[in-house]
């Protein structure tokens, strides 16, 4: 009997990642059609617009594409190396949407560490880029992961004082708590009016935080201003100058949903999560994963937007700004955040 | 529990395999990513145990960031393997010396409790059960309380390494022009541009 439970609890875990793969995947080909369209409509283009109505199969199309191509593997590339590296962008990105709640319980695995994780799983992708750069065999590729992974190293550092910010005031590292913590403690309780849950959100109190990581993220993700990894004009096309068809699909595939995995964890950290904003019935009646999905996609917009608008950044001052700007910043600001709620008994647990 | 026990010896026997692929592979990168292979499948067991909080911890600081170190040291430096690897046999006794003695030391401390039962007691902090406390708090309690000395100390070595370290490497060159960010950002039309009405036929 015993057995059996445990067999349907795998079977019931693995039913669930294969919905959240499915909804995942699909969640990101539409967000990468937002991506262009959105940075067509800065310029004034009008983006993808032929394959489906408004161009709306794009990315299938292109998944088509890429899948259908050869495969080229350089001569002089290490074949094992060469292959392993996007599998492990890919596959990482994935797992790190495991902990991820977007709605109160949807978490596949609601562990007790789940910013430990997913911040563990964030570092590990260095690994995608080193390998690339390294088994390609080639100058370039070689240079530019080296730059890139120096790069996701830096601001590591800031995401990771960042997070302790935020777990300071939550007073746990689990997401859903983090997420919980922020429905019912903070400014709005603090003002005597609870319903106005917006207030709560640790945007308001950690607003240096927030820039810091939004900014960070896009360092992390190797998004335009700071696509240093693969700035055309210098590099080719950074670390994955040798790869084409499904292997680049997976690097491709595994830097978007990296993007959507900051988007998430900025969404849980700082915007309440799945809450509504004002904790009404009109807002309530609305469920979890809407909201959730609103407010990814306004994290997103961000980003896109960035895309967009800023030039790109040299690579030195991308250096000065992660070590000298905001690693002093974070850190004084992880001293001041543990200060003030120690001083002032808002300290959770107390 | 069979399944944890499946596991267990999964993720052990890769954690062994890949141990003795560091030593054996020829490629030194080849070494490297083994490394890392052991340090994950070593989190993994942790995880077994019920210490996640350790076990993403050694992602984090020694997947993460060390071995990354590791792999650019070692990709960049161009250091001859083979010619290294040629005393092999030699220091294999020594090597295996070192191997017994720290198995020794595992197993005793281990089995401290075997030998002197009151050892056990001198443990300052009881170990809260699993099931009230999480293991990131209960490290949390022990370490900024009972140990707060020692864990301070431990900082304190690491961040004399470390200005060491910019201290042996930091050279600044006269020759060398650098920017000083504060400077540019000060600048204004007034002080960068010099605007001159210039005479017909005469120049500046």
């Amino acid at each position: 009997m015993d057995f059996w439970n445990g067999l349907l609890n795998v079977l019931l875990i693995a039913l669930q990642s294969v919905v959240l793969l499915v909804v995942l995947l699909l969640l990101t080909a539409y967000y990468l059609l937002a991506d262009r369209k959105i940075w067509a409509a800065v310029q004034l283009r009008r983006g993808p617009n032929v394959v489906g109505a408004f161009g709306l199969l794009q990315s299938f199309a292109d998944l088509l594409k890429f899948v259908l191509k050869e495969p080229i593997i350089p001569a002089g590339a290490n074949k094992t190396l060469f292959l392993l590296a996007p599998l492990i962008t890919g596959v990482l990105a994935l797992s790190a949407w495991a902990v991820i709640p977007s709605a109160n319980g949807w978490a596949v695995a609601d562990i007790n560490v789940s910013t430990l994780y997913i911040f563990a799983v964030s570092s590990l992708m260095v690994y995608g880029t080193i390998m690339a750069g390294w088994a390609s065999n080639s100058k370039y590729p070689f240079l530019a992961a080296l730059r890139s992974t120096a790069q996701m190293v830096s601001y590591e550092v800031s995401i990771g004082f960042v997070i302790i910010t935020v777990l300071l005031c939550a007073g746990t590292l689990n997401l859903t708590q983090v997420v919980h913590a922020q429905e019912t403690r903070g400014l709005a309780s603090l003002i005597g009016l609870p319903w106005l849950t917006f207030l709560n959100w640790y945007i308001w109190p950690l607003l240096p935080m927030f820039v810091v990581f939004v900014i960070s993220a896009l360092a992390e993700t190797n998004r335009p201003p700071f696509d240093l990894a693969e700035a055309e004009s210098e590099l080719v096309a950074g670390f994955m100058v040798e790869y084409s068809s499904t292997p680049y699909l997976l690097f491709m595939l595994g830097e978007y949903i990296a993007i959507l995995t900051m988007c998430a964890l900025g969404t849980i950290l700082f915007l309440g999560g799945w809450s509504a904003p004002i904790a009404v019935p009109p807002f309530t009646w609305i469920p979890g994963i809407v909201w959730f999905l609103l407010k990814l996609t306004l994290m997103f917009f961000i980003i896109a937007m960035a895309k967009a608008m800023v030039p790109r950044y040299r690579y030195d001052q991308l250096m000065r700004l992660g070590w000298k700007v905001f690693l002093p910043l974070s850190l004084a600001m992880v001293v001041l955040v543990a200060a003030f709620l120690q001083l002032t008994g808002f300290a959770p647990g107390h | 529990m069979t399944g944890a026990a499946v596991f267990f010896y999964l993720f052990s026997a890769v954690a062994i395999a890949s141990a003795f692929m560091v030593i054996a592979s020829r490629n030194p990168v080849h070494s490297v990513l083994f490394l890392i292979l052991t340090f994950v499948n070593a989190a993994a067991l942790f995880i077994l145990l019920g210490a996640e909080f350790l076990a993403f911890i050694l992602v984090v600081v020694y997947v993460g960031a060390v071995a990354v170190l590791f792999l650019f040291v070692v990709m960049m430096l161009d250091v001859d393997f083979t010619e290294l690897r040629q005393g092999f046999l030699q220091y294999l006794p020594v090597g295996a010396l070192i191997g017994v003695v720290f198995l020794a030391e595992l197993v005793l401390v281990i089995s401290t409790y075997l030998i002197d039962p009151q050892l056990t007691r001198t443990v300052t902090a009881p170990i809260p059960p699993a099931d009230q406390v999480t293991n990131t708090a209960a490290l949390g309690r022990v370490l900024y309380t009972d140990y707060l000395f020692y864990f301070q100390g431990a900082g304190m070595v690491l961040l004399v390494a470390m200005i060491g370290a910019i201290v042996l490497t930091l050279r600044h060159k006269p020759n060398v022009r650098r920017q000083d960010i504060s400077r540019q950002v000060a600048r204004t039309p007034a002080t960068a541009i010099e605007v001159r009405k210039v005479p017909f036929r005469h120049g500046i």
